[in-house]
């Protein structure tokens, strides 16, 4: 195994994240689209601690998987009251931040 | 003790943790907690001010220092065998090879302030058991109370200047939630807010002064910045401006002249805090500060020197105006927080013409007579008027609430300086030393400022003592939680200013307070006979004068409505009314400035100065007025302005369609503005 392959597939993992972000106009996919994006890098990371024969990166794999789920929880409960006000998930129609 | 002075802090620190999880559930809403945390400060207090005098007669005995008497009168000087404070500290933080401590610096001035702040706090919080029985947020406010106590001793205590700020922010916090403590009023909350933020103004001053004196000195301690402003004349312009920067933090947290305008509307909050904050602890942190940095002072402002300094002039200046505005007020607890404004102007004119020992002993007996002034005002209102302050519904009390009165007038003797009363002899030793040290202008200042002392706290007590009841409540003498911290402050009142009667040989203030490492040659003046015979003279003729005016106001029927009749005099007392309409400088042209947009100020000032130029030419002018009205104003300058407006406006249209508000494009902006500076990052690095 090469550290190339790793490399592309978190590249191509997280190109993804970046189109389900820019593009879904569900808050829900837009969310796991986000957390596609954490572990494009969680692999980047992991992969460089392996190859480096460094503990570190996986530690701080680690940490980012746990903040991952805490900010999905926030996340959440963001599309929630997006929901509870709106009446659907529609990102498109949260514009009220217009100058 | 003196190496443990951390426990008085801790304790209403610790107090405020507890009332804040666990006041409400406790019998007495959490004022068990507070007074015994603060009881037990006040012990640790005094047990700290035994153990240092027996630290300053112990070095006394093994230095020789012949004559009992004579040290006050020696140069400071560590040759001799000075006095050294007990400082203990660790590291709070490193950085950048920097050590930021905290710790406690212990001297006679940090043993001083500290039973005053726990002496006052005790007696204040065992009035505000019978005050503030009823109120809705009784556990809060005593939380407060224990938290302003522990920032108050943070300050005091601190070892270095930076501990000193935070001890600093920390109390004006306090009493910006205690001004603020009935919010739900409106002019309550816009007095907190206006207190913070002039705070505020005056403590930016005050970070400058530190940060330069701590790239000067290189040390943050207060023993080494001392050091370092006593070692020579070569560092004499850096002094003079961390003295300037430090000057304008002690105008704003110590109530001088331009900045005091916050303390009178403090006097929003309850009347027990008023009494603790605002007239006895929290606004002497300024002075407090003079006097801790004192070296710095001393030679950034050539304070040997005589002549006119900075710091005696806004001292100065402060006495007259806070005395003179005293005059005009209705409310009883503005009439003494005006008479705050002028006695902390003697404090930091004390300070400012070399009189250190005189400047720190009237912020002792100041905080004592003051307080019991401000707690009298509250039992009035308490038992008087159903908690009003207006002095137009007082008058007669002096029949119904009897320990109320007795208590007050001892207050107000003290204030006026009259013998054998705590503020004579204070007052006293700042004007005998102004006079001796060639700062003749503000001996003068001081005597006129003694003047008007004792003139307006007559008419306070006549208004709300004597003549007819204008109430209409059933006065009645307060109850015993308040009578007695009353009792206690008048007792301290009459006695406190014994410990440095100098003509009778006693000196121990000077002797334990003053500092003998690390201090300039300060010069003590002697006891002036003459001096203090004018001084009380002259408050006795106020007091005369005045109740002349009051009691016999039927024969002076000619000075009646000489405001109306007099045009002079009428100005004056507009001038007077409106505070020098200093507020009206800061509200409504400084904020107001700041606040509306240029142009609309601009056009503004084109419409009325134009249009005032118009009207007042009169009749033969207006047309050339018109014409320069109607083509350079509207057709030249407003058409400008208007054009820039439309440009703004433009430009502002094209950039809205950047806001469009949608999450989704906000974040492509992101995303592109990311991959921009990673393509410009990696051509930067490969060429």
């Amino acid at each position: 195994m090469e550290l190339n392959q790793f490399l592309i597939l978190s590249a191509f993992i997280f190109a993804v994240g970046v189109y389900g972000v820019l593009a879904r106009r569900n808050g829900v996919l837009v969310l796991m689209s986000i957390e596609l994006m954490l572990n494009a890098v969680n692999i980047n990371l992991i992969a460089f601690s392996a190859f480096n024969h460094n503990i570190r990166g996986n530690i701080f794999a680690l940490f980012i998987t746990a903040i991952a789920a805490a900010e999905v929880g926030v996340g959440l409960a963001i599309v929630l009251l997006i929901y509870r006000n709106l009446r659907s998930p529609d990102l498109d129609r949260v514009e009220q931040l217009k100058g | 003790m003196l190496n443990s002075v951390w426990i008085i802090v801790a304790l209403p620190a610790l107090s405020f943790v507890i009332i804040l999880f666990f006041g409400k559930r406790l019998p007495k809403h959490g004022a068990e907690v507070a007074i015994t945390a603060v009881a037990a400060s006040f012990i640790g207090s005094c047990w700290a001010a035994v153990e240092w005098i027996d630290r300053v007669n112990a070095s006394e005995h093994a230095a020789g220092i012949v004559g009992f008497f004579g040290k006050g009168m020696m140069p400071s000087d560590s040759a001799n065998g000075g006095v050294e404070p007990v400082v203990n500290s660790l590291t709070w933080w490193q950085s950048g090879g920097i050590d930021f401590g905290v710790g406690t610096y212990v001297d006679g001035l940090t043993v001083m302030m500290m039973f005053v702040v726990t002496l006052i706090s005790l007696l204040v919080h065992i009035y505000s058991t019978g005050y503030m029985h009823d109120d809705k947020r009784y556990t809060w406010y005593y939380a407060g109370l224990s938290l302003f106590t522990a920032s108050m001793l943070t300050l005091v205590v601190a070892s270095g200047t930076l501990q000193m700020l935070v001890g600093w922010e920390l109390v004006g916090l306090c009493s910006f939630m205690l001004i603020g403590f009935w919010w739900e009023d409106r002019e309550n909350s816009r007095a907190a807010i206006k207190a913070f933020l002039t705070t505020r103004t005056g403590d930016i001053g005050l970070i400058i002064g530190i940060i330069i004196l701590f790239t000067a000195a290189g040390t943050f301690n207060i023993a080494g910045t001392n050091a370092y402003a006593l070692q020579g004349a070569n560092n004499h312009d850096i002094l003079l401006i961390a003295s300037i920067c430090l000057l304008i933090g002690i105008m704003g947290k110590s109530g001088q002249f331009p900045l005091h305008t916050w303390l009178p509307d403090a006097m929003a909050g309850p009347t027990p805090v008023s009494a603790l904050i605002h007239a006895a602890t929290m606004v002497v942190a300024g002075v407090y500060l003079g006097a801790r940095l004192y070296p710095v002072f001393y030679e950034g402002f050539s304070i040997s020197n005589g002549g006119i300094n900075m710091m005696a002039l806004v001292g100065g200046i402060t006495i007259l105006v806070g005395a003179s505005l005293a005059f005009v007020q209705r409310d009883i607890k503005k009439v003494l927080a005006y008479s705050t404004i002028s006695q902390l102007g003697y404090m930091v004119m004390a300070l400012g013409v070399g009189a250190w020992v005189a400047a720190v002993f009237h912020l002792f007996t100041h905080a004592i007579f003051k307080a019991l002034l401000f707690l009298g005002a509250g039992s009035v209102s308490h038992g008087g008027t159903h908690h009003s302050f207006d002095m137009r519904e007082m008058g007669g009390l002096r029949k119904k609430m009897p320990i109320t009165f007795w208590t007050f007038i001892i207050g107000s003797l003290a204030l006026a300086g009259i013998f054998p009363l705590a503020g004579f002899w204070s007052k006293d030793e700042i004007l005998v030393n102004a006079g001796s040290q060639g700062f003749e202008l503000f001996l003068i200042i001081g005597l006129v400022g003694a003047f008007l002392t004792a003139a307006y706290m007559t008419r306070c007590v006549y208004l709300t003592f004597f003549g007819e009841y204008r109430g209409k409540h059933h006065p009645h003498e307060s109850e015993r939680s308040i009578t007695t911290p009353l009792i206690i402050l008048a007792g301290l009142a009459i006695v406190g200013g014994m410990i440095n009667a100098t003509p009778l040989g006693i000196k121990k203030f000077t002797e334990w307070v003053e500092p003998t490492t690390n201090f300039p040659k300060v010069v003590h003046a002697e006891f002036d006979v003459p001096l203090a015979v004018i001084s009380v003279s002259i408050a006795l003729l106020a007091i005369g004068v005045m109740s002349y005016f009051m009691f016999r106001r039927e024969e002076l029927t000619k000075f009646k409505g000489l405001t109306q009749r007099n045009r002079l005099a009428r100005s004056g007392y507009t001038l007077l009314e409106r505070k020098y309409y200093l507020d009206y400088l800061y509200e409504n042209v400084i904020v107001e400035g700041i606040r509306t947009p240029i142009a609309r100020a601009m056009y503004w000032f084109n419409q009325t100065v134009i249009d005032g130029l118009v009207n007042f030419l009169g009749r033969g002018a207006v047309r050339v007025g018109r014409f320069a009205y109607e083509n350079i104003d509207q057709r030249g300058i407003d058409r400008a302005i208007n054009a820039s407006a439309n440009e703004i406006g433009a430009a502002g249209g094209v950039l809205q369609r950047v806001q469009s508000g949608s999450v989704q494009r906000y974040a492509l902006y992101i995303f592109a503005a990311v991959g921009v500076m990673s393509v410009a990052l990696f051509v930067l690095s490969v060429s």
